[in-house]
């Protein structure tokens, strides 16, 4: 160890290894419906998808959790994002490449992608 | 590296590790990749929780949910459950963290709402054998942040401002003893640590290495550097081998990234660490013994002064403190002292680890406070006692504290208040005891102890502390005399005052403190014959009441003394000249016929 910055270099690369341990309230928590039907439907490469963006983009305040079905089979895989302070998101049909799209235009800029949303569907 | 979407953390300390841990590793490995998930979960062996009481414990993050007494066989449901399909497995969950259908947070549960974790803060969150994840959680700023801006003065100028005082029970300034061993004069100094955790019942010490190695050796550098010292020792027991086996881990990690070695951070600045392994010996947790085994030679206490601050290893000033008070290091020059001494109380600032154990719920380690109440940590945090008993008595520091009563439950625990009541904090063993407990057989117990443990060395110890044991069990055999205690009283203040080292200085106090609270019992010994508590074995007595005998003859041929005779369907009696008091009878007895008094 010659210096401060070498230290710190280290330290941001681990930070992402223990970050998912804090208790926080202040984090993104995308939430990926991996009950049988999500599973059938694809939602594993999806949930691995979010992974490797998070991963690439160094995201230190997202965390990725899965969950039961919701009971809206047909509309899966179904992945949910939670934004503190905000209305949850409800994205259907997810594949891989929609999944990139969620964290660079959700995630990072705040600006859901309406097009895959519930809501979208609906109408 | 990896990004996963889950951590499952597995208590990899001593506790959890004799209740299985390792197993469900093993499990856990294996039942991951039966369903692809091993490059989604990570598995990670931490230190402590401190709830060993409930080991083996998994915890899963992100969730945070909090499993106790997990056996090989549920780890099927959690991987499956939880881990595939999201579904946290309640059944296994710490109960404490459920309320109603909703899951609470760990740190609302009783165990965990009061602690306040300084020294332990790492243990249960980070890999021991990771250095990566303890740089993570701010590991080695610390150093890094002495070594680049501050000289020596100012770092013990923090330490002396902060208050910390020694937590292996000693409670002297650890600023004062930084500032002694700068100021001594030699052109070579050390640094050791002591990890020779002796008090029956005390387990922080380990714990802090097991579960977050760096953090010691990170405060040894930094206390080198202070007092001007290169080298390091840290003195451990052999029988913690996990402990040392994490040790050696990190001092190597430590080595690999420069932190130990030549010119730390590019300074001038080079510190190196070694271990000493001790037998075990209670007596090489005083200072003056300890650095004597060190030097590779008998353990053996030697009068002082000179104190090791001027005269240490090998004749050079040594700076010597605990495990625990090491741990605080790293987090008072990082968080600054007002951060510390809002801890705490006017003397004695910071938190403290008890090791709780003993007739209580939640057996395990807390760090509170200083100057929380016995009340709060043996109802609240330990959860009371176990199966509706009263509440007796705690025992604090070890072979060289005494009891509290149960009129003193609202003493606030600090190094002061337990002191002036003829206790003391030691290195935080906390005992509890109910009304099953027999206060002379406790005194017994810690004086064979410190009768096994003395060196020798010195006769008011090695000699005074036999007659003493003596005495004690004349008294617990129902053969003791009034001026017996007497006597025993006159001999305590004799050993305390005449004893070379702390070990015997001290030995008296479990006596000492039974007498002062608890002489009734003692007179009960005496006077009646009887054990209140029924604890001793030569003062019990067992009886059959007439009224509930069946006469059905089960005691009776039971008794491996020939000690009961009567007639079928009329009631039975104990000859109690033949009885041997093992306690046979009434165990057999279907009608709860026989009493022990």
């Amino acid at each position: 160890m010659k210096s401060l910055a070498e230290l710190q270099e280290i330290r941001n690369r681990a930070l992402s290894q223990v970050n998912l341990r804090k208790e926080r309230e202040d984090g993104i928590r995308v939430v990926v419906g991996m009950a049988t039907c999500g599973i059938a439907a694809g939602a594993r490469p999806v949930l691995n998808a979010f992974l490797q963006e998070i991963e690439k983009r160094n995201l230190g305040n997202v965390t990725v959790t899965q969950t039961g079905c919701i009971g809206m089979c047909r509309y899966e895989p179904i992945v949910e994002v939670y934004v503190p302070g905000q209305d949850k998101v409800t994205y259907i049909h997810m594949s891989e490449d929609k999944a990139a799209r969620v964290v660079a235009e959700h995630i990072i800029n705040n600006q859901p992608v309406t097009e895959y949303t519930i809501g979208a569907e609906a109408k | 590296m990896n990004i996963y979407r889950s951590h499952v953390l597995i208590c990899g300390g001593t506790g959890c590790t004799s209740s299985g841990s390792v197993t469900l590793q093993e499990e856990f490995e294996s039942r991951l990749k039966e369903n692809g998930l091993e490059n989604e979960v990570k598995l990670v062996q931490t230190g402590c929780f401190g709830l060993c009481a409930l080991g083996p414990i998994v915890v899963v993050y992100p969730e945070g949910a909090f499993y106790s007494r997990v056996n090989k066989e549920d780890v099927k449901e959690i991987v499956e459950e939880h881990l595939l399909k999201g579904r946290i497995v309640k059944r296994l969950l710490y109960s404490e963290t459920v309320e109603e259908d909703n899951i609470k947070s760990l740190n609302e549960t009783q165990f965990y709402a009061k602690q306040m974790r300084v020294a332990l803060r790492n243990c249960g969150v980070i890999n021991p054998e990771n250095i990566d994840e303890y740089i993570a959680v701010d590991g080695y700023q610390a150093l890094g942040k002495v070594l680049t801006e501050m000289t020596p003065e100012e770092v013990i100028q923090i330490i002396k401002d902060s208050g910390l005082r020694g937590r292996g029970g000693g409670g002297f300034s650890t600023g004062m003893k930084w500032q002694f061993t700068h100021d001594a004069k030699g052109d070579q100094k050390y640094v050791a640590c002591n990890a020779d955790e002796g008090d029956p019942g005390a387990f922080m010490d380990r714990s802090i290495l097991e579960g977050d190695p760096h953090a010691i050796i990170e405060a040894m550098a930094i206390a080198g550097y202070a007092v001007g010292a290169d080298q390091g020792y840290v003195y451990i027991r052999a029988e913690y081998p996990i402990a040392v086996e994490r040790l050696r881990i990190a001092i190597n990690q430590a080595r690999e990234y420069g932190l130990l070695g030549k010119n730390i951070f590019g300074t001038d600045f080079s510190f190196d660490l070694d271990i000493r392994l001790g037998a075990g010996a209670f007596v090489c947790g005083e200072e003056t013994a300890l650095l004597t085994s060190i030097e590779g030679k008998r353990g053996e206490p030697r009068p002082r002064p000179p104190f090791p601050a001027i005269k240490g290893l090998w004749g050079k000033p040594t700076l010597l403190n605990n495990v625990e008070t090491y741990a605080n290091i790293a987090q008072i020059i990082l968080n600054g002292v007002e951060w510390f001494t809002s801890m705490g109380t006017e003397k004695s600032k910071g938190t403290k680890v008890f090791a709780l154990g003993g007739k209580i719920n939640n057996t395990g380690l807390v760090e509170i406070p200083m100057g929380t109440t016995l009340r709060e940590i043996v109802e609240e945090i330990g959860g009371g006692i176990p199966n509706g008993k009263k509440f007796k008595a705690a025992q604090t520091g070890g072979p060289s504290g005494g009891c509290i009563p149960a009129e003193l439950i609202d003493t606030p625990i600090d190094y002061d208040s337990l002191i002036a009541i003829g206790s003391m904090m030691g290195s935080g063993g906390l005992i509890v005891m109910d009304e099953d407990n027999c206060m002379v057989d406790i005194a017994k117990f810690f004086l064979e102890f410190t009768v096994d443990e003395s060196c020798g060395k010195c006769t008011p110890c090695r000699i005074g502390t036999r007659r003493l044991l003596e005495i004690l069990t004349k008294i617990t055999d129902g053969k003791g005399t009034m001026e017996d205690i007497d006597k025993m009283e006159e001999l305590c203040y004799a050993i305390k005052a005449s004893s070379l080292c702390g070990l015997g200085q001290t030995a008296p106090n479990p006596v000492l403190s039974t007498l002062q609270y608890f002489r009734d019992e003692y007179i009960a010994h005496v006077q009646d014959k009887k054990c209140p508590a029924g604890v001793c074995k030569a003062l019990a007595q067992y009886t059959i009441d007439p009224e509930k005998c069946k006469g059905c003859s089960l005691c009776a041929r039971q008794c491996p003394a020939n000690a009961i005779t009567g007639e079928i369907k009329s009631p039975f009696v104990i000859d109690q000249e033949k009885c041997i008091k093992c306690g046979a009878c009434q165990t057999a007895c279907k009608f709860g016929a026989i009493y022990k008094a």
